[in-house]
């Protein structure tokens, strides 16, 4: 429970900007070692991406670049709402913070849907790097790179799903937290929480909007 | 006794394991840390005791392979990267700011564990085994090849990286945010300076290590990966995301050394600090400057020859702002009021170890030197100089410089001065013929070798005999005199700085009323002066 219904400040601070600015500033921080993170995976899949570059357009042509469209659609729109939802937790809305911050959560698990059942898609395409793997083709070192595109393809979009699966969660968990706490305006560690959940959600959509041309519109001529 | 951080919220086990103060999470990582230098200790001893005869006659040369492993792992991951930030820059930082606590004591809290968690599976990985890949985890060896527990240990240390992550952010987010008021930049200490370059590559280099060690594990677990020849993949690619971390992760390992020696000479050479903008900046160059070197380590990997020639270029580069530092400690040496106390003895050793191991890097660089140098003991030699003549020096003389601050007692002086002398002595006797062995020709990393290079591997080993004992000393008197040292009163040394301006030990909150900042960091001049005149007063 909250010991004062306005400020509840840790005790080893004494400024509510000065926290509020570091909870920023932390959160940014966070978000660079992810750039890091991910940076090294677009370096590596650049690199072959250059080296490959056929086989790579061959192995782009797969992908469903519908759904992935639609994806993309759906993942921007999640990140409109929780940007509604920043605005509406500064406003000190609980109750508008908790309904965009429903709808992010409905959004993503859409997003999440689609992404397994492109997967299964590929399953049954034998796309999964491995002993199965299959893609036509006579020129077997073109379906070697094809499959170290595919290698690129599972971990790349398996860990940004996987950061969103983990945005999702703190997202369920703060709408309920909100839904159990009956007081309002939103107290500040709320609301930084909720500010700190809106940047990283918009960290998860850029990394999407990066893997998309990247890894569905490399074929896309063809279409 | 009065009340302190030590005593005030109790002694039960949830004060300690769950507590938010920096001082006591500080106590927290200088216990575990200290028992992973044990462990690596002890691989170290097996393996100069293996190599006292030129055959292989202690272990099997599988054996020694996981020995080498499990040194490098743990003594990097588990020792070096956390020693000087997370124990003496936990407990430091907010002191010397004059903040009550990090920005974020609970991520604090959570380094620990999440440390700790990493930590323990990576015991579990030797335990059950070990791993036999080296600490670099080198493709396709990693991936296909070794018959280890790859994965578990990629795991443990893949966590840890995370407890890195939190403490370095947690760092920048405090240094800027929670100084005290009129304590600007340049009125920081350089300690913290140094932590604030530490942090900056903790947080850029620690993410690439991350997913690299992820990628290594997913190959290993698949069969398949982006690391494969069979499919195209590249194994050099392992190698240039590899050293993009862990280039950096060598001035993780010695720029808060740097900070350690910058508080100690002024304090006893009772002198201001020479050149401290230049001391404050070549931190910052060397962090930034040490992300562009990675290349260095792969001169003989098949990378070309003009990558080759700006990677040696760039690596000359850092000598630099290593040199600056160099002159400017010695600088501030020079007709200063030098007293040989344990820390001192440890700074002035540094600054020599130091020096021939930053020397032994030039000759690194450059690339046809390398050729032949390249994966010998020269190589061992050069960076044990960096890391344990560097880093364990500047840790064990900051243990001692802020041991009366952490526990409020005096550590026996003149067993102190003696075991950092058998320190300096044994580490020299150690390491100093290795540089010969390698130039011999001697390659790391194998069990048995010629006759002719055993002179000198006994030297090593007894070496290696010398600096086991002279550790032992510090881990048996510095407990010691936990319990039943001298009280030091709050600032034995006569110290600058606002950490020496609180009672020894702090109270849990550090400061009763906020302090404020008016005056460069290492006035000794005006220290001295306030200090005599008050002697004068009261004769």
């Amino acid at each position: 429970m909250n010991r004062d219904h306005i400020s509840d400040l840790p005790d080893h601070l004494s400024d509510s900007n000065q926290r509020a600015e570091m909870a920023t500033l932390g959160m940014w921080i966070f978000l660079t070692t992810e750039v890091l993170f991910f940076g090294a995976l677009f370096l590596a899949f650049t690199i072959y991406r250059h080296k490959y570059s056929a086989d790579f357009v061959a192995a782009s042509d797969h992908l469903n670049v519908w759904l992935g469209g639609l994806n993309t659609f759906i993942l921007l729109t999640s990140s409109f709402f929780v940007a509604l939802a920043v605005a509406a937790a500064h406003a000190g809305n609980r109750k508008r913070t908790n309904w965009h911050l429903c709808a992010t959560v409905i959004l993503a698990v859409i997003f999440l849907g689609i992404k397994a059942i492109e997967y299964h898609q590929d399953f049954t395409e034998k796309l999964i790097p491995g002993r199965h793997f299959n893609v036509s083709g006579t020129d077997s070192s073109a379906i070697a790179h094809q499959q170290l595109f595919f290698c690129f393809y599972f971990i790349m979009t398996g860990i940004h799903a996987f950061h969103m699966i983990a945005g999702t969660g703190v997202m369920a968990w703060m709408i309920m937290k909100n839904l159990r706490t009956k007081e309002d305006p939103m107290t500040q560690t709320d609301r930084i929480r909720v500010e700190s959940i809106g940047l990283y959600w918009h960290f998860v959509d850029i990394v999407w909007v990066f893997l998309l041309p990247l890894l569905y519109l490399t074929g896309l001529e063809r279409l | 006794m009065n009340e302190s951080y030590l005593t005030e919220s109790g002694m039960g086990f949830r004060s300690w394991f769950l507590t938010r103060d920096h001082k006591r999470i500080a106590i927290l990582y200088l216990i575990s840390i200290t028992i992973f230098f044990l462990i690596g200790g002890v691989a170290a001893g097996l393996m100069r005791s293996e190599l006292a005869t030129p055959k292989g006659d202690l272990v099997t040369s599988d054996t020694y392979n996981r020995l080498f492993t499990l040194h490098g792992v743990v003594m990097v991951w588990f020792f070096l990267i956390p020693s000087i930030p997370n124990v003496l820059g936990n407990f430091l930082l907010p002191l010397m700011i004059g903040a009550k606590d990090l920005a974020f004591p609970r991520l604090n809290l959570a380094s620990w564990y999440v440390f700790m968690f990493g930590g323990i599976l990576t015991l579990w990985s030797i335990v059950i085994g070990g791993v036999d890949t080296g600490w670099t985890f080198y493709t396709p060896y990693s991936s296909t090849y070794a018959n280890s527990h790859v994965i578990l240990m990629a795991t443990g240390v893949f966590i840890s990286g995370f407890s890195s992550i939190f403490t370095g952010l947690n760092f920048i987010a405090t240094i800027h945010k929670m100084r005290a008021p009129g304590q600007t930049w340049f009125r920081l200490p350089l300690f913290v300076w140094s932590l604030y370059s530490t942090s900056i590559i903790l947080v850029l280099a620690t993410p690439v290590l991350a997913v690299t060690l992820v990628l290594v594990a997913l190959e290993r677990l698949g069969g398949v990966g982006i690391f494969d020849p069979a499919i195209g993949g590249d194994p050099l690619l392992f190698q240039h995301l590899f050293w993009f971390y862990s280039h950096p992760a060598v001035y993780i390992m010695i720029l808060p050394g740097f900070g350690v020696v910058s508080e100690i000479i002024p304090c006893f050479s009772r002198k201001r600090i020479f050149g401290y903008r230049f001391i404050a900046f070549a931190s910052v160059s060397i962090a930034v400057l040490g992300f562009l070197v990675w290349g260095h380590h792969m001169f003989v990997s098949s990378q070309s020859v003009f990558a080759g020639i700006v990677f040696s270029f760039l690596s000359f580069m850092v000598a630099i702002p290593s040199a600056i530092k160099v002159f400017n400690w010695t600088t501030t040496l020079y007709k200063g009021q030098i007293t040989l106390s344990t820390p001192m003895i440890y700074a002035l050793g540094f600054i020599g170890l130091f020096t021939i191991g930053g020397l032994t890097g030039l000759f690194l660089a450059t690339l046809a030197v390398d050729v032949h140098v390249h994966d010998t003991y020269f190589v061992v030699a050069h960076f044990h100089y960096i890391m344990v003549g560097g880093m364990v020096m500047a840790y064990l003389g900051g243990i001692h410089y802020w041991w009366p601050k952490i526990t409020g007692r005096m550590y026996p002086e003149k067993l102190g001065q003696l075991s950092a002398l058998i320190i300096f002595v044994g580490f020299n006797l150690t390491f100093f013929p290795q540089f010969l062995l390698g130039y011999l020709g001697m390659p790391r990393r194998y069990h048995a070798y010629p006759e002719q290079f055993q002179m000198l591997n006994i030297l090593s080993t007894a070496g290696a005999t010398i600096l086991a004992v002279g550790y032992l000393f510090p881990l048996y008197y510095l407990p010691r005199s936990f319990f039943r040292g001298p009280k030091a009163p709050q600032n034995p040394w006569r110290a600058t700085g606002l950490e020496w301006t609180i009672a020894s030990p702090p109270s849990s909150h550090n400061f009763e009323v906020v302090p404020t900042v008016d005056d460069e960091p290492y006035n000794y001049l005006k220290m001295d002066a306030v200090a005599s005149s008050e002697t004068e007063v009261t004769p």
